[in-house]
């Protein structure tokens, strides 16, 4: 790599492959550009690799084959007490047998500063999580969302430029778990420093990162930032693992560019966006988000493609009503409306006609 | 607060009553006391069984180790002589009458063996006086001092005088001030024993410092094996775990007898040795008999009670502490002896003090290799019970032995805290 030198991230991971047991790689050719300052989420299903990518980061496993380097300094041999990369882990791992004072000064005093540096230190990385109050309690005595704040705090508190945090709301109700996400996302962008974040929760993720990297089976499947992720998914995993999908199985018919027809099993034909297709009579996925169906003729986007449909089951969840619909031949395409004032109640056994914008309507390779 | 009681409460919750007109906390308790009788039913037979094997054996050895009454039983008149004539009396002619009459009274009893073996206890050799003077009762004419004094001097000995005042009290401290080498003079003061009989004290020191030993070695090698069990997978602990049980599930002789071959004089180890070269033919290893013997036997024998809580413990300490500490800046050193060894002191004290109470009072192996100088203080009581038939001495070191436990018990209270003790 000539350009190495310059255009390269803050933590770079080239080639880098993991095995356990030398007969299967959990991570397969894992290439990862991660810039500094950057907020990069590891968003996958358990088992896809992302974790086992984060502790190589910190140095508790070591990657199979490949490089993985920081500021450009390849950290492979370095022991992780060494690499100076703040952790957060998934059940916190406050020591329980010394108080919030005494966990926060843990990783000032084994570098060797002085007493009243370090309580300086500690003092204002409590405040920095509104804990100040707390510095004598042992985690015992606090709450899960008190005791992730500590957790939060032990890892900045000695001033890292890289931080980790491995499912660390994993624990949290959800109310507590979407404050947090504030919280965290706040002190990154205060702080200015690099976060790798791991979860296989993809709201989370979304809300949280300036990039996402999706994994699955050990590899990469999409790496861009939220809004790209969602709405332009690279592929059937990255569609259907990100959100709610409806999926419409059917052959490609045309393919032009980025515009492509789609013959249904059911026989209709349908414009929609070609994503990772390769040749006409190609099996495909439609792939269509429930948000962006309609069914109201006034609020239905010019050149939308329109098809009948016979409503199932409608659920109320309180802001939206989850439409279940039978939609060319599958019974559980789902329909979100909105609950405003003056929304039409649909009904089970209804009969209506809905529609989408051709752009909305992605066709998949059916992985 | 329900609607019914609203009206009826003035302002003291306190006062809360039921809808049928009950106190809130009676109701309450004689809903429990049922469920509580049941508990009580079922844990009644353990209850008896441990107060009829355990809690009245060991009243009984206290009561023994203070009080003695087989010669006060046997020897009324001269229990009567004591109580007129105070300590320094000058030994008259009553005094020798008394005895006399107390002689007889053994001989019609057939309790000379019993009453002279109280006496032996305190002055040795003075068993066969009490037996063949009872034999030769029948003959005694007065004066009865120069006829017993005649039969034999020890009678004018003032040591059996004084001996035989002390024993005519049911109640005694003696066997305590035996345990501990101290005796009585002649004037009933308190004194050390003669150098060469001292046996007790030493005893008990060595009893407590092997077993501090042992405990410290069961530690240093059950801890990296416990951290082991709770580190590798479920399949290899449960085979390591198999290993580590093994051992309790042999009997406790045929471990130690293993021992025996093991660490002999011409024994496996020191065939090993000497075929190695490490060691000459005439300098083969005394590794049996001696203090030596008894500690590696016994480390073997009661490695599995700290393995045991020390892998409890350690099994609930995720991995994720260390790791911490790691990314934290903490060397593997650092880690260990500032997160990881703190976390498994409850381990650490459950297996120690369980180590340690067993080792104080271990008997068996001691016994079989221990030699002159590897006995413990278990080994001198089995003495006192099998071959001396001092049982009221026996008792008394029991009690020193009991006390001296409890102590290390109250100690480890005070410095790790009973509360915090993880057995399993």
């Amino acid at each position: 790599m000539a350009t190495a030198a310059t255009d390269e991230g803050f933590v770079v991971f080239d080639h880098v492959q993991k095995s356990y047991d030398g007969e299967n790689l959990v991570v397969k050719d894992l290439n990862l550009n991660i810039g500094k300052g950057e907020f990069l989420t590891m968003l996958g299903p358990s088992g896809s690799g992302k974790t086992t990518c984060l502790m190589m980061l910190a140095g508790f496993e070591t990657a199979t084959r490949g490089e993985i380097r920081l500021s450009g300094v390849d950290i492979n041999h370095v022991p992780p007490h060494k690499r100076g990369i703040g952790m957060v882990f998934q059940n916190y791992a406050l020591f329980p047998h010394m108080t919030v004072a005494e966990n926060l000064s843990f990783p000032l005093e084994v570098r060797g500063m002085g007493k009243s540096e370090r309580d300086a230190k500690v003092t204002r990385a409590l405040d920095m999580v509104q804990m100040g109050k707390f510095a004598n309690r042992r985690p015992a005595q606090m709450s899960g969302g008190q005791q992730q704040r500590i957790a939060l705090a032990r890892a900045l508190v000695f001033d890292p430029e890289l931080v980790l945090m491995d499912e660390p709301l994993g624990a949290l109700d959800k109310q507590l778990r979407e404050h947090m996400q504030f919280e965290i996302k706040g002190l990154h962008d205060r702080l200015g420093i690099t976060v790798v974040y791991v979860t296989h929760d993809q709201g989370e993720a979304l809300t949280m990162s300036d990039r996402v990297a999706v994994f699955n089976d050990g590899r990469i499947q999409q790496l861009a930032p939220p809004d790209e992720l969602y709405e332009r998914p690279k592929n059937s995993f990255v569609a259907q693992f990100i959100g709610e999908n409806n999926k419409l199985p059917g052959k490609v018919e045309t393919l032009d560019g980025d515009k492509c027809t789609v013959r249904l099993q059911t026989g209709e034909l349908i414009s929609a966006t070609p994503v990772n297709l390769r040749h006409v009579g190609q099996e495909t996925l439609v792939s269509i988000r429930p948000e962006r169906v309609e069914f109201k003729p006034e609020m239905m986007p010019a050149d939308a493609y329109q098809i009948e449909a016979e409503v199932i089951e409608v659920i109320y969840m309180g802001d939206i009503f989850r439409t279940r619909m039978k939609v060319a031949g599958t019974d559980d395409f789902v329909m979100k409306c909105r609950n405003t004032l003056g929304q039409t109640r649909l009904k089970a056994g209804q009969k209506l006609k809905i529609g989408w914008h051709p752009q909305d309507a992605r066709a998949l390779d059916p992985a | 607060m329900t609607d019914a009681s609203a009206p009826l409460t003035m302002n003291a919750p306190a006062s809360l009553i039921t809808d049928d007109g009950k106190p809130l906390k009676a109701a309450l308790a004689s809903s429990l006391a049922v469920r509580r009788r049941r508990a009580l039913l079922l844990v009644a037979p353990l209850f008896l069984f441990i107060f009829v094997t355990f809690i009245v054996p060991i009243g009984q050895m206290l009561f023994q180790s203070v009080h003695n009454d087989s010669f006060r039983a046997n020897a009324p008149a001269l229990v009567e002589w004591f109580g007129q004539n105070p300590q320094g009396s000058e030994l008259d002619e009553t005094a020798y009458a008394a005895l006399a009459s107390d002689l007889r009274t053994m001989q019609q009893n057939r309790s000379a063996g019993v009453a002279g073996t109280r006496i032996n206890y305190d002055v040795p050799g003075t068993r066969s006086l009490f037996t063949s003077a009872v034999r030769n009762a029948g003959q005694l004419e007065p004066p009865y001092k120069e006829a017993l004094i005649a039969q034999d001097r020890k009678w004018a000995d003032p040591n059996v005088w004084r001996a035989m005042r002390s024993a005519s009290a049911a109640f005694t401290g003696d066997f305590f001030l035996n345990a501990v080498d101290l005796t009585r003079d002649e004037n009933g003061k308190i004194v050390s024993v003669p150098e060469g009989q001292a046996v007790y004290k030493g005893l008990f020191w060595r009893t407590i410092v092997m077993s501090l030993e042992i405990t410290a070695l069961c530690l240093i090698l059950g801890f990296p094996i416990a951290f082991l069990l709770s580190s590798v997978k479920m399949k290899h602990a449960m085979l390591l775990m198999i290993l580590v049980l093994l051992p309790f599930w042999t009997s406790l002789l045929v471990r130690t007898t293993s021992w025996m071959v093991l660490l002999q004089q011409q024994g496996v180890v020191n065939d090993i040795l000497v075929w190695l070269g490490l060691i000459r033919n005439d300098q083969r290893l005394e590794m049996m008999y001696n203090a030596t013997g008894t500690i590696i036997a016994m480390t073997h024998i009661l490695l599995p009670f700290t393995i045991l809580p020390l892998y409890s413990v350690m099994k609930t300490i995720p991995p994720s502490y260390v790791r911490a500490a790691r990314s934290l800046g903490a060397t593997s050193w650092t880690a260990f002896r500032r997160v990881y060894l703190p976390q498994t002191l409850p381990g650490v004290g459950a297996g120690g003090l369980l180590v340690f109470i067993l080792a104080m009072g271990y008997y068996i192996t001691p016994a079989l290799v221990g030699g002159a100088d590897g006995q413990m203080i278990s080994n001198m009581i089995a003495f006192h019970m099998q071959r001396s038939l001092n049982w009221s001495l026996a008792a008394a070191l029991s009690a020193i032995l009991l006390a001296i436990v409890l102590i290390f018990f109250w100690i480890y209270d005070r410095l790790v805290g009973i509360d915090k003790m993880k057995l399993g």
